[in-house]
């Protein structure tokens, strides 16, 4: 019985019935995992990952999905041949799971407490009391401080890492055998992001767990990983240990993956991306690439003309109390913030969620209302502009946002999309010159003129992302600022959207602010970078000295929670 | 929030002196008086009414006098009915509205709320088709169709039931006219939970629920339905203060010695006392019912409080 594996997985295909036709989500996957191991499921979303793992736990929805497979042994017992109630028994028992989004995945309106205690009542048939007592411990060994007043929380009033623990804490309560934990931390700052690993491996060894642990992200998955599965276009193209496929990569599509990374320490002009591998039999592509691969020369741009200067910026927000709803306090997001940013210079801001850099930088677009301080953008005093001096400059400054689905209005074709701003600023007349402009910023951002007339939902998340960019150009601004610009996307169209942000700098001369949590991506993008902390900015130097003589402890702790690939000597390429 | 309820109730009085105010001017800013009719009074007879009722006075001081005696609870006489006065006739036409307006609201959630599951757990199959069409139905046939026709079938045709009359608040008396009062609240709270439920059942935490272990269905009463209940509460202030203040038409069809009729009649005859009466009384309601939904969403939806909170 030991040595056979705990879950193996024979040729299971999922497919869905849409209006279009038949998908295959997942198309004849085999794999199998041992007692106590950790299997790293890796691939960009739209992949099967999820699907295979919905498809383990019973949850493919019957309506729509279809499951065509083999088998799945699991403890030597067929899953697909169950009965829903034998899945019932089985699941969050035996096989539990992690879902991505904390914020989501709990109920808001019971507590963290009681929604933790409702598995254990349910499959340990324990009483109430006991059960409350039960998750008190549970909520102790995930590493949530003061368990006894926490497991009274409602999830609103707990931050993303503790909603996390607190899902894990559900998803171990009947101590399983098999965990599934379907991109876990990608929600979560890079900090949270490595106490949760952490703990996943903590947790998986005292239990002698297996772990399915899916991400996008292959540098996340060998941190906690023994082997890897590869998924691409809903099938397996590779499988191995974790050193395999980080030193003998044999898939374009692995090899692709491996590359698209930003990593400390590698600073190349350009990404590879994944299309660089996977789409290129042509040996041109690659030899183009030859001269972008080439690492990045930083140079000084200390002597160039300050676009932005920053003074003593403060932007507060009442805290509102008693009975009249007087402002009883202020919370300060952002601290008396000063700096300058030179022209065609990019400036990365990073710190973790809740350090001020996303209302640091509305403020200084005047998005958001400055407490005291000033901004003068070449040389202007933004706060002393009235509304339509301000609406005048706002076609030099403009910010590309986190979350591209819901950047864009799902009303408005992308043609009106682009166009809107042109009429706002009167830049365009005639309609012939509007459309011909459309069609130009489409072609800047890597988009083909058919995109023009389509709706946002029709295009994927890194192509919605392109759509945004286009829309911030089409004032023909100077200074853009991106305010987590890549952080919802995969990490292989991640670098396709980086790379594009450096075409268009060196094409534009543009000026950058790159807001971001990841800081291996600020450094390949930013000239210099400034590191936040609870409103205020803690260090502010070049890129390279942040990152090999980092001074001050909350950068070194930013630092080292990045993912890295485990070294192996000599790596990728 | 004890603090909400008395900001709330503090907040009331200005909001119900306000609807006051308002509804005397305009009132008399309307043309016509409570006793133009017809066949004009003698000269003399007229100038005696007008001064009995202190309709001579100048309107700040009817104003005040109004005012004042609203704060202790009296709402004058009535012009149209003599000698009865306005908190008489409220009296005598309160209970019936409360009644049948409490057994409706009540018919309406215990009906339309599993109507609205039931038709999300089928979504797009033929029973929530079927249910939308009824709902449809429910709120676009007008109550003056429903009611004369559950009379014709109902007590006429098979005699279950009696056709009309309060007769002290019988329950076979209420029956039609609470179904008829009911049906487009029904149709209408169908209509909202099944948006909701549908909405709610797209919610990663659904499918936490469902890894969980547990069953369709107790997912569905333990984890969807109080979330997808949310819309619904909105919904029912304005629903409570339409349905207790009551309908002319349902009273006129079934006989009923309820509060609508006073509305209208009193707005015709320009009885000013009565009017202002009734007006308030729905201002009143509005604000009371209005609070009990913020209180319950606090109570249901604990980020409801922290938004409050800090707001």
């Amino acid at each position: 019985m030991e040595n056979s594996p705990r879950l193996s997985v024979k040729d299971l295909t999922v497919q869905f019935v849409t209006k279009t036709g038949c998908f295959t989500a997942v198309d004849q996957l085999s794999f199998d995992i041992n007692a106590g191991q950790t299997m790293g499921l890796v691939g960009e979303s739209g992949s099967g990952k999820s699907v295979t793992a919905l498809a383990l736990m019973g949850l493919v929805p019957s309506s729509s999905g279809t499951i065509k497979g083999q088998q799945v042994m699991f403890q030597g017992r067929n899953l697909l041949g169950l009965s829903e109630k034998q899945m019932r028994l089985l699941r969050g028992n035996r096989i539990s799971m992690i879902f991505q989004e904390p914020m989501t995945a709990l109920n808001p309106v019971f507590r963290v407490g009681t929604q933790v205690a409702e598995v254990l009542r349910l499959h340990k048939k324990m009483p109430k009391r006991l059960a409350w007592q039960r998750t008190i411990e549970l909520f102790d060994s995930v590493g949530i401080t003061e368990p006894e007043q926490k497991v009274r929380s409602y999830p609103h009033q707990l931050s993303g890492g503790q909603q996390q623990r607190v899902m894990i804490a559900m998803a171990i309560a009947c101590e399983p055998d098999l965990l599934i934990c379907d991109e876990p931390t990608t929600a979560l700052d890079v900090t949270i992001q490595k106490q949760v690993l952490i703990l996943l491996k903590r947790l998986q060894q005292e239990m002698g767990m297996s772990m399915l642990f899916i991400s996008h992200d292959l540098g996340v998955v060998a941190e906690v990983a023994d082997h890897v599965l590869v998924m691409y276009r809903s099938q397996l193209v590779e499988q191995g240990s974790v050193e395999k496929i980080f030193t003998r990569a044999e898939h374009p599509y692995t090899q692709g993956l491996l590359a698209c990374r930003p990593q400390l320490g590698n600073n190349p002009k350009r990404l590879l991306t994944v299309t660089d591998f996977v789409d290129t039999a042509n040996e041109k592509a690659l030899s183009v690439n030859k001269e972008r691969l080439k690492p990045q020369v930083k140079e000084d741009k200390s002597d160039l003309p300050t676009l932005l200067r920053v003074d003593h910026l403060t932007t507060m927000f009442p805290i509102k109390g008693g009975l009249l709803g007087r402002t009883v306090d202020h919370f300060k997001a952002v601290d008396g913030v000063s700096f300058d940013v030179k022209c065609g210079e990019t400036l990365g801001l990073v710190g973790e969620s809740g350090s001020g850099k996303t209302t640091l930088g509305r403020t200084i677009l005047r998005l958001q209302q400055a407490s005291s301080g000033h901004v003068f953008y070449d040389g202007i005093d933004l706060f002393a502009q009235n509304k339509n001096e301000m609406r005048a400059m706002r076609s030099r400054m403009q910010i590309i946002f986190q979350d591209p689905y819901a950047a864009l209005n799902p009303r408005m074709r992308v043609d009106q999309a682009l166009i809107e701003p042109l009429v706002l600023h009167g830049l365009k007349k005639s309609q012939n010159q509007q459309q011909a402009q459309a069609v130009h910023l489409l072609e800047q951002v890597g988009l083909s003129s058919d995109a023009l007339y389509r709706y946002p939902h029709e295009f994927s998340g890194g192509q919605r992302q392109r759509i945004c960019i286009a829309r911030a150009l089409a004032v023909e601004p100077e200074f853009i600022v991106c305010d987590e610009s890549v952080s919802a996307l995969d990490v292989s169209v991640q670098a396709q959207v980086l790379n594009l942000l450096k075409d268009l700098q060196d094409e534009l001369s543009l000026t950058y602010i790159f807001i971001s949590h990841d800081l291996s991506v600020v450094q390949f993008m930013a000239d210099r970078v400034a590191v936040m902390k609870q409103g205020q900015l803690v260090e502010l130097n070049s890129a390279e000295n942040i990152f090999n003589n980092p001074k001050h402890p909350y950068t070194k702790g930013l630092i080292n929670a990045i993912p890295k690939p485990p070294d192996y000597g000599e790596c990728l390429q | 929030m004890i603090t909400l309820v008395v900001k709330r109730l503090l907040l009331a009085l200005p909001v119900l002196w306000l609807i006051l105010t308002l509804t005397f001017f305009l009132l008399r800013a309307a043309p016509g008086g409570p006793f133009d009719s017809e066949r004009s009074l003698a000269p003399e007879i007229e100038a005696q009414v007008v001064a009995k009722y202190r309709l001579d006075l100048p309107l700040y001081l009817q104003y005040g006098q109004y005012l004042g005696q609203v704060l202790v609870g009296d709402f004058g006489p009535s012009y149209q009915y003599p000698d009865v006065s306005v908190n008489q006739l409220l009296a005598s036409g309160l209970p019936v509205s409360l009644t049948l307006g409490f057994w409706a609201l009540l018919l309406a959630l215990t009906i339309g709320i599993p109507l609205g599951v039931w038709a999300a757990l089928h979504q797009g199959q033929w029973q929530d088709t079927t249910a939308m069409v009824v709902a449809v139905g429910g709120i676009s046939v007008p109550n003056y169709v429903v009611g004369p026709m559950l009379i014709a079938w109902l007590a006429v045709t098979w005699r279950w039931l009696p056709a009309g009359g309060w007769q002290g608040g019988e329950w076979d008396h209420l029956l039609l006219p609470i179904m008829t009062l009911a049906l487009p609240f029904i149709a209408y709270i169908a209509r909202l939970m099944r948006v909701a439920v549908i909405d709610v059942w797209q919610q990663p935490f659904i499918q936490v629920a469902l890894a969980k272990g547990l069953s369709i269905k107790q997912v569905m009463i333990r984890h969807a339905l109080r979330p997808a209940f949310l819309p619904v509460l909105s919904y029912l202030g304005p629903a409570a203060v339409a349905l207790m203040t009551g309908s002319v038409v349902i009273e006129q069809i079934f006989g009923l010695p309820g509060l609508g009729r006073y509305f209208v009649q009193g707005a015709l005859n320009r009885d000013y006392t009565l009017v202002m009466a009734v007006v308030l009384w729905v201002g009143l309601l509005t604000v009371i019912f209005n609070l009990l939904v913020d209180v319950f969403s606090f109570l249901l939806y604990p980020k409801l409080r922290t938004q409050e909170e800090t707001s």
